[in-house]
């Protein structure tokens, strides 16, 4: 699905991504953990394409396909979607317009028709009720006087919609409750299965405990320095990040 | 941010859609302004006495005036003796069907999307089109009379209906306003009478297109409803003009009045020419658009969605007398490339419990100049009554301008007024997030504008909203690639 190879990126000159690589498979769930400016955010932004990121060494493919010959949207309708970390208020612009305008260029690109309104409104229902979104929003603008939850919310119901092979989540746990924290983790164990897969950036191991990840890896100065599976998560959790960053010095040293 | 800036040229390389010229012969006055050019409109027009008069008094008053330099506009005096005042195509017969109609001239309207045929019928709109100075066809017009509304050309209103016309011409919008009025009195060769008897609601929108055709020819149209008691009626003015080098000038004045319990509804769609990507050879667009609540209960809406122009200079304003009166502006205003607008609304408050609003939108592209001017007047008799203004200024890019100049005066302490106003830009992340869903640039920009303008865009009639809509993508439409 995803392979990452030596993976440089710079902003402002600045280096962040120092070598990454990373390999994801269909059915699988990523989590990538790390302490604060070690470039977690950085990755999911270079895959999604944005633009103020300079890829400097290295490749990304796919699918097969290389990443960085495809723009922004391309990547998002093959099937690459990202939760932001702080979504974005687009005033006046309904959530079901959006939805659906993001919906029919996806279809477009795929070939297929639009969709009619009686199967897009069923959709909407469907998706709703699958990750518990109250319908009182869907008419409001996009992510405009939302609370936190409520935009990692609809975060959710966009990726619901979108059916995406690879989806980003950054941070989505950041600034909700432990309520909001569930809902949002049963809609993501609900979309998934065995074709998709999920890279989840996470501070807290808190999310991990709904959503169960196959690997876990560390991000530190722009490297994954340590992987395992969904222990390495809890013994960061006790231990915090200061023995990865001792072990990481030992072996520069 | 490259690609940013990519979409933001394309934006600013659009071309005109509409710009094509229609030939068909046309009498043409040759250029100047006098008296004897006043006299011999209105003898071709075929217009009483008092009418000439009139105009001739407009004219004098006209003579003394000079353009006022206080909108926030750039441009070169007008050199009001360079345009012909009139112009009408040859031999203009009444057509009784559209098989008489000059095949050139519908094929006009076809590729403007106006197909008169089909319009009238699918839409239900009665349409009077004004090609340049002479009405040539008039449509429902049957249907309507059966109700007693009068729906036709002003020349007609003049010979026809003379008592109205004496009545209501000229009081709300006196010529002696201001200099764009005293000229539009003077000269205008025509426009739209609308009468809404008492009692009666127009079962159809009023439609009238306007277009400018003729090389150098102002055009002075002249536009006067008048809905009576307890009477209702939505009026629809859409433009569109050809590509043209010379700037073209045009000074309209449009007079609405709304007796007891009467409402009118007054939507503008205007597409003019709005010049090249330096600014030459668009129109140039004064017009004095006021209504008068003249009743007590008494209503009048305006929403306008503005992409056209090279310089546009109004503010459709009410005059709150009756009782109990309201009034609202909804207004769109695009600029691109060196366009300037400076348009906004005035809401007078005369009457005891009156209220009105005013939502403007402006967006800047380009290197253009997008300016809100709006008075909120509350006079000393205006007990309780009420004002809200909220004027939104959008940039895309960082060379255009948005400015609001609110003038804001209160006599009687009983008033309540609020002002709000916001500018944003288009934000890179805003963009950004639309595409991680799939959206390209243009698109993207495309529905954030829609959404900024959706407030007023709800505010238009069914099938004007959807031109609308189209036209504002077309406004930001780029050459992808």
């Amino acid at each position: 699905m995803l392979k990452i190879r030596n993976l440089h990126a710079t902003i402002e000159n600045k280096e962040i991504l120092r070598g990454i690589n990373l390999d994801i498979n269909h059915g699988e769930v990523h989590a990538i953990m790390g302490p604060n400016g070690s470039g977690k955010s950085t990755l999911s932004a270079v895959l999604a394409g944005r633009e103020i990121y300079k890829v400097t060494k290295g490749e990304v493919l796919f699918d097969g396909k290389n990443l960085f010959d495809l723009s922004p949207e391309e990547r998002a309708r093959e099937g690459l979607f990202l939760a932001f970390q702080y979504p974005v208020e687009i005033p006046g612009v309904s959530i079901v317009n959006f939805l659906k305008t993001a919906l029919e260029e996806k279809r477009k690109h795929l070939g297929l028709e639009p969709m009619s309104p009686s199967e897009f409104l069923k959709m909407m229902r469907e998706k709703k009720e699958l990750v518990e979104f109250d319908s009182k929003l869907e008419n409001r603008a996009v992510n405009a006087g939302f609370s936190g939850g409520e935009k990692k919310k609809n975060e959710i119901l966009q990726m619901a919609f979108l059916d995406p092979k690879l989806a980003i989540l950054d941070e989505t746990d950041s600034g909700l409750d432990i309520d909001a924290l569930r809902i949002v983790a049963n809609g993501v164990n609900k979309l998934k299965n065995e074709n998709n897969s999920f890279v989840v950036i996470t501070h807290y191991q808190r999310l991990l405990d709904y959503i169960v990840p196959d690997f876990v890896h560390v991000v530190f100065n722009g490297r994954i320095v340590k992987s395992g599976d969904k222990n390495l998560a809890l013994e960061l959790e006790e231990k915090g990040y200061d023995w990865i960053k001792k072990e990481v010095d030992e072996l520069n040293n | 941010m490259d690609e940013s800036k990519k979409i933001i040229n394309q934006l600013q390389d659009k071309k005109y859609d509409a710009g094509f010229t229609t030939n068909i012969e046309q009498d043409i006055f040759p250029p100047g302004l006098n008296e004897d050019v006043i006299r011999k409109i209105s003898e071709i027009k075929e217009e009483p006495e008092w009418f000439l008069e009139w105009r001739l008094k407009a004219f004098r008053f006209w003579q003394k005036q000079k353009m006022p330099n206080w909108a926030h506009l750039d441009f070169e005096p007008i050199d009001f003796q360079a345009i012909s005042y009139y112009a009408a195509p040859k031999n203009t017969p009444k057509y009784n069907s559209l098989d008489e109609v000059d095949p050139e001239l519908l094929d006009t309207y076809k590729r403007l999307g106006i197909p008169l045929e089909e319009q009238k019928i699918l839409a239900g709109v009665a349409v009077d089109v004004v090609f340049d100075s002479t009405s040539v066809h008039t449509t429902f017009k049957k249907e309507l009379e059966k109700l007693g509304i009068i729906f036709c050309s002003m020349s007609e209103a003049i010979k026809e209906h003379p008592e109205l016309v004496k009545k209501y011409i000229g009081s709300v919008v006196p010529y002696s306003d201001n200099i764009i009025s005293a000229l539009n009195t003077a000269v205008f060769s025509d426009g739209s009478f609308v009468y809404i008897p008492k009692g009666v609601r127009s079962p159809v929108e009023l439609s009238s297109y306007f277009r400018i055709n003729a090389i150098n020819t102002g055009q002075f149209e002249r536009t006067l409803i008048i809905a009576d008691e307890d009477s209702y009626v939505s009026y629809l003015e859409g433009c569109t003009a050809p590509q043209r080098d010379e700037n073209q000038f045009h000074a309209a004045v449009v007079e609405i009045v709304a007796l007891k319990n009467a409402e009118v509804k007054y939507s503008t769609v205007q597409n003019w020419y709005p010049g090249n990507k330096e600014g030459k050879g668009g129109i140039y667009n004064f017009v004095v658009k006021r209504g008068m609540c003249k009743g007590d209960y008494s209503k009048i809406f305006w929403t306008q969605v503005e992409t056209g122009s090279a310089i546009t200079w109004k503010y459709p304003s009410t005059l709150l007398m009756g009782d109990n009166s309201i009034s609202e502006f909804y207004s769109v205003a695009v600029t691109n490339n060196m366009q300037q607008a400076d348009t906004g609304s005035k809401m007078i408050h005369f009457g005891k419990n009156t209220r009105s609003r005013i939502v403007s939108k402006g967006i800047s592209i380009g290197k253009s100049q997008n300016s809100y001017r709006g008075l909120v007047d509350i006079k000393k008799t205006a007990e309780n009554s009420r004002n809200y203004t909220q004027c939104d200024s959008l940039l895309i890019g960082d060379k255009c301008g948005a400015h609001t100049f609110p003038y804001i005066n209160v006599d009687n302490q009983t008033a309540t007024v609020e002002h709000e106003a916001t500018t944003t830009k288009i934000a890179e992340d805003q963009i950004f997030y639309c595409q991680q869903r799939g959206l390209d640039e243009e698109k993207a920009v495309a529905l954030i504008v829609n959404g900024f303008a959706r407030e007023v865009m709800a505010k238009l009639p069914m099938e004007f909203a959807a031109e609308a809509k189209k036209l504002l993508e077309i406004t930001l439409e780029g050459s992808v690639g």
